[in-house]
This record gives structure tokens, sequence and C-alpha cells, in this order.
């Protein structure tokens, strides 16, 4: 060692990178919790800021989310629908394409089996009508994302921009059928309230529908299916580089098409599931507004469709917990989603100084760098 | 049918429509100089609703509209630099921190809107509109087109400086280039970094400004998500402009009119569904998409960060 250690001394990193069996999943962990943790704090400082007791807002979070039997088991029927999106916000982000138009999707398919649910379930065996109408929903919200993929597909036109104008057309849409030929009131614009009898039967014991079931065991087939098929690999080569997917011999086109479909489907079902299982009808104007706040859950499980379900409870827990607990302390619960939104911008953050140190780069940049250090000539000569 | 021609109606579907497409137009111009710089800011509708807060209590305590707006432009620019920071200087997913921008600023805006104003909603008085002389005494539709409130006039003076800018300034070509080749920028010895957060800085005022306007002279209030998807309508103008601002005007104007004319169809006697308006613009901006796609061009760097060295 005869090269001068002060110089480069300057470049080696403030933290060593971590080895070892436990390392990763250690380090994953942390990369998942905590973005979450630190989005909790400052919006805790926030709550204390504008004088509420951000300890009590928490501890009513906690208590009416999970604790109360009730509570917990809207949260775990809050999970069917959010799981089942982020399986399709999942699909289209593997092989890069952007569905930002779920919601569209959603409340079409949503206006469709609510408008045609109580007709056909009065005509079918109520088994046969609810597979019927899981069905219909996920045509309608895979038929909604035919228009986006063909034109990218053909046109190559960004599917950013006309996702999210199907989506507004999509939602008036919706609204226009709930008004139009689908009302159930002369009153009030909304469709056919489904009878007790005719919605999900609840788990035996529960008030959680059957329908948060289903919604576990595709998401596991979707898992399945994009980690252990050549499906799922196919997806990943076009999302990581749709060039060198052209030249393995993958029809890039057909599986931007079937990836969207897919991805709207799953979306339809979330929003039949939601109409069988929560809702029994629709009503003009309503909108859950869910393809934005899941999007958070989808990056911070990294695209990985079971490590959703843990987070899928969180979102189920801030939800139904945060309501309650907005409603005390005297917020609104608009204000939740500034938990999710701070989660999304920690989350980045940390995963690129993460990147950055698992590059075994430093931590901050240069000028920073060495500020109040004293010793840095230690660690070369060791 | 009834006469579609007279000057209620007119006055109805162009004064409503221009007062709703303004927000548009300022949104769309500065989403347009983002884009050509290569940031597809998502985050717009945050920018939007943080220039509509900031820019109401600013008018509210100060009673001046330009106050008021230049308090929304700069909220607006506050909002960016977060788009600054993670996607140009960290080179971070412009979309997914673009989600995070909208949500954040939603619940912020909303809480402090509780703070503050509890559950009232205060009004601001009707802003001052100025007449053009001559022109607004032309009959039917001078007295609708040509009496707006001033920032109409100045949107429009923006619209020619901003053309002209980007077309024929030093400045205009450096944010095309970091749009379309930002290694080549780099090469010619200008900074990328600072190319795209100058414009999108320029894009968060303008977003601001907007914002400001949908609040202190459009609403005349503040509600807590007050902007309601605008800020995503104008990323869609601005992308079917395709960085030329004299289309953003075009679009803005085509958005803003479906927005208005339920209510101007309502003054004279026809009732069409609300819905069927607000789907019109799309559905034909669709079609027009489809018909006319094939030369369709966006900066070929868009929404990708520049980090020097890689390839």
């Amino acid at each position: 060692m005869t090269e001068p250690a002060t110089e480069r001394a300057d470049e080696l990193p403030l933290a060593t990178v971590p080895t070892g069996r436990w390392a990763r999943p250690v380090d994953n962990v942390v990369l998942a919790i905590g973005p979450i943790v630190l989005a909790l704090i400052t919006c805790g400082v926030l709550l204390a800021a504008i004088g509420r007791d951000p300890f009590a807002f928490y501890r009513d979070v906690v208590d009416a989310g999970m604790l109360r039997p009730s509570g917990l088991q809207d949260t775990i029927t809050r999970m069917a629908p959010v799981l089942l999106i982020s399986a399709g916000l999942i699909v289209a982000f593997r092989g890069s394409l952007w569905n930002l138009g779920g919601n569209g999707q959603y409340l079409l398919a949503l206006a469709v089996v609510a408008g045609v649910g109580p007709n056909l379930l009065g005509a079918v065996p109520t088994a046969l009508g609810w597979v019927l109408l899981c069905l219909l929903g996920m045509l309608v919200g895979a038929l909604w994302t035919l228009v986006p993929s063909l034109l990218k597909v053909r046109y190559g036109l960004n599917e950013i921009v006309t996702s999210l104008m199907m989506t507004f057309i999509g939602t008036s849409l919706a609204y226009l059928l709930v008004k139009g030929p689908f009302r159930g009131s002369p009153v009030i614009p909304q469709t056919m309230v489904l009878a007790k009898d005719q919605m999900l039967s609840d788990i035996p014991g529960t008030r959680i529908h059957i329908g948060v079931i289903v919604a576990l065991v595709v998401v596991l087939i979707v898992h399945v299916v994009l980690t252990r098929t050549s499906f799922g690999t196919r997806l990943d080569v076009v999302g990581a580089n749709p060039r060198a997917a052209v030249h393995m011999g993958i029809n890039v086109a057909r599986m931007t098409v079937v990836a969207f479909l897919i991805s709207g489907a799953l979306i339809g079902l979330a929003a039949a599931i939601d109409l069988l299982g929560i809702f029994g009808y629709m009503r003009a104007g309503i909108d859950p507004d869910y393809a934005l706040r899941v999007v958070p859950l989808v990056f911070l499980a990294r695209l990985n469709v079971i490590a959703v379900i843990p987070f899928a409870a969180f979102f189920g827990v801030v939800y139904i917990g945060g309501d309650y607990a907005a409603r005390r302390a005297d917020v609104p619960n608009v204000f939740l989603l500034l938990v999710v939104g701070l989660i999304l911008l920690f989350m980045v953050a940390t995963q690129y100084l993460s990147d950055k140190r698992s590059r075994g780069e430093p931590l901050l940049p240069g000028r920073l760098r060495g500020v109040g250090r004293t010793t840095p000539k230690v660690a070369t000569d060791a | 049918m009834p006469d579609l021609l007279t000057p209620t109606f007119l006055t109805a579907l162009i004064g409503a429509g221009l007062l709703s497409a303004v927000p548009l137009l300022f949104a769309g111009l500065g989403e347009t100089i983002a884009e050509q710089s290569g940031i597809l800011n998502v985050g717009l509708e945050g920018m939007m609703l943080g220039g509509a807060f900031v820019g109401f209590i600013t008018t509210l305590d100060s009673g001046d509209l330009w106050l008021g707006l230049l308090a929304g432009g700069v909220a607006g620019l506050v909002v960016s630099l977060a788009m600054v920071v993670f996607c140009v200087r960290l080179g971070l997913d412009q979309i997914v921190v673009g989600i995070g921008i909208v949500l954040v600023v939603e619940g912020a805006t909303s809480l402090l809107h509780t703070t503050w104003f509890g559950t009232t909603y205060p009004r601001l008085p009707a802003q001052p509109q100025l007449a053009i002389p001559v022109l607004s005494d032309i009959p039917v539709l001078g007295g609708s087109l040509f009496t707006q409130p001033l920032p109409v006039y100045v949107g429009l003076v923006l619209v020619g400086l901003i053309a002209w800018a980007l077309r024929r300034t030093t400045v205009g070509l450096e944010i095309r280039a970091a749009g379309e080749r930002p290694d080549s920028l780099d090469a010619a010895g200008v900074s990328v970094v600072r190319t795209r957060a100058t414009a999108e800085m320029a894009c968060g005022f303008l977003a601001g400004v907007g914002g400001g306007y949908l609040a202190i002279v459009g609403a005349g209030t503040f509600v807590p998500l007050l902007t309601n998807g605008s800020g995503f309508i104008a990323i869609v103008i601005a992308m079917l402009a395709r960085g030329r601002p004299w289309w953003v005007v075009g679009g803005a104007l085509l958005f803003g009119m479906s927005l208005s004319v339920t209510t101007a169809l309502q003054l004279i006697g026809v009732n069409i569904p609300v819905d069927i308006v607000q789907m019109l613009p799309f559905v034909s901006v669709l079609l027009v998409l489809v018909l006319f796609a094939r030369n369709a061009h966006l900066p070929s760097s868009l929404a990708l960060p520049y980090l020097r060295g890689s390839r």
C-alpha cells in the first residue's frame, strides 16, 4: 500500500456493504417498513403541529382498524379489491406498461355488474349468477384496456395518456349507465339494490364475504403465473427491454395487449366482488378512487404479488381505522392520502440510498462528505 | 331544435368555457415545457392544487388578485422542487414520484384547509373584468369573448412568448435538446440537470398560477380536492399538443367549452346529461388520435432520467 491514503479515503463509502446470508432479506424488510415508519412519523409531527394528539390518532387507527373484531373484519373485507387491483397493476407494470386507467376500468365494471346483477341473479341459480357476474366484470375491465393497448401497439401512442383518457370516458360512461339504462330508482340516480341473499355469502361466523378468499386464490394464481411460467418471464423481458424482447423472438405487441387485458380483467373482478360483497348497488357519482392510491403498495411490494398481501392489510387498517380516527380528531379523512403519498416519496428515496449503498457508493454527495469526520484514513490501511 | 345562436347561449358557452379553459391553459403550457425537456410531470395535479390553496388564502387575506396568482405560482414552484430533486437530480422514476406528489398535496391541502377554516368555505368577491374597447362591442360574440378577467389576456400573451422561446431562443433549443438527446446536450457543455430543473420549475409555476386562477377567479372559493382531475386533463392536452403551445390553447378551449356546454344548453332549455358532454372531448380526441396518430411524436427521452455516463 504505497498509494497515498488521504486521496482514497474520500471515496470510501460511509457504510460498508452488508454481507452474509440474512443481509438481503433484512435489507428488504427495512426498505419496505422504513418508508412507512418515516411517513407515519412525519404525519404524526404534522398532526401535533396543528394541535391534535398524534398518539391518540394512531391508537384510534389501530384500535378501530385492527383490534375491534368488527374493524378487523372490515379491514379484511377491504383487502379483496385492493389485492386484486394491485395484482392487475403489477401485471401491467411488470411489462413497463403504465395502466393508469384503473379507475375507469373499475367503475365501468362496477356499473355493468350493478346494472345486470339484479336481473341475472333473479333468473339463474345464485352461485352461477355470481360466477357469471364476476366474469362479466372481468370482461368489461379487460375490454376497456383495448383502446390504450391497441393504440400503443399500432401507432406507438403513449399508454399513459390514452389510459388516462379512457379512465375519464369510463367514469362518465359508468355514471351515464347508472342514470340511464341501469337506473333502478325513480328518485335517486342509482341501480336496483341486491337482496341480502343475493350478495356473496359470509364466511361462517364472520362478516367477511367469500370474495376475500376468491381474491386471495386469484392473487396466488397470478403470482405463480408471473414467477413460474414462461409468460411471466417473457413479460419481465418485455418490461426490461422491448428491443431485446424482439430479438428473443417474443411477440411484444401480443404481450402488450395480453398484459393489458389481464390487468383490466383483474381490476374488473375487483369491482364485481366489491359490488356483490359490499355495495349491493351503485349510485352515480361514487368513486372509491382506488387506482392511484394502490400504486404505492404495488411499489412497496416491488411488483411482487405475494408481498402485496401484508401491505394490503396495512392499507385496510389505515383506511378503516383512519376513517374513524380522522372523525375523532376532526381532520378530513382525505388527510390519509398524505400518509400514502409520503410513503411513496420516502420509498423512492430509501430505495435510491440503498441502491447507492449496494454499489458501494458514498451515501452523500462529495461536498457534504467528510464534514464532521476526523479520521477518514483508518479504513484503507487496515 | 331551439336556436343555438342566441346571445344567451353563446355568452354562457364562451364565457364559462373560457373560465374553465384558463387553468387548463396555464397548466398545459407548463406541462408542455416540462415534456419538451424530457420530464413527464405526472404531479401536475398536485402543483395546481397547491397553487389553488395558497393563491386562494393569499387573495382572501390581501384582497389582491395578482398577489394571489403570484403566490399560487410560487406554491406550484415549491411543489415542483420535489420533482426536481427526486427525478431530475437523482434520476428516480418520474411517474412514481409524480403520483406521490399528487397524493401528498391532496392530503396536505385538505388538512390545512380544515385546520384553518373548519367546515366554512369563505368566498371571494367576483374579480374585475377588462373589456377590450371596440372588440367587446361586436354584437353577439364580442361581449363574452372580449370581456374577460385580465389574467386571460396575460395567458394568451404567455402562449405567444413560450411558443417563440421554445422555437427561437437558445434556452428553448436547450430545453428541446434535453428532451430529445440529453447526452448531446451534455456533450455540448450544457448541464442537462440545470436545463430540466429550470423547465420543471417553470412548469410548476405555471401550474400553480393555473390552480390559483381556478380557485380565485373560477370557483371563488377553495374546497378540498378542488382541481378534481384538471391536472390530468392538462397532461392529456399537453401530450396531444406535442410541444406546440398554440395547440394547448385549442385543447384547453375544447375541454373548457365541453365543461360549460351543459349549462349553456340548459339555459336555452335543452337537457343533455352532463356525463355525455364531459365524455365528448376525450372521445373526439381519441378519434383524432386513431385517424391521425401516424405522425405522433413525443420527445424521445421523455420520462427517462438522464444519468451522465450511463447507457
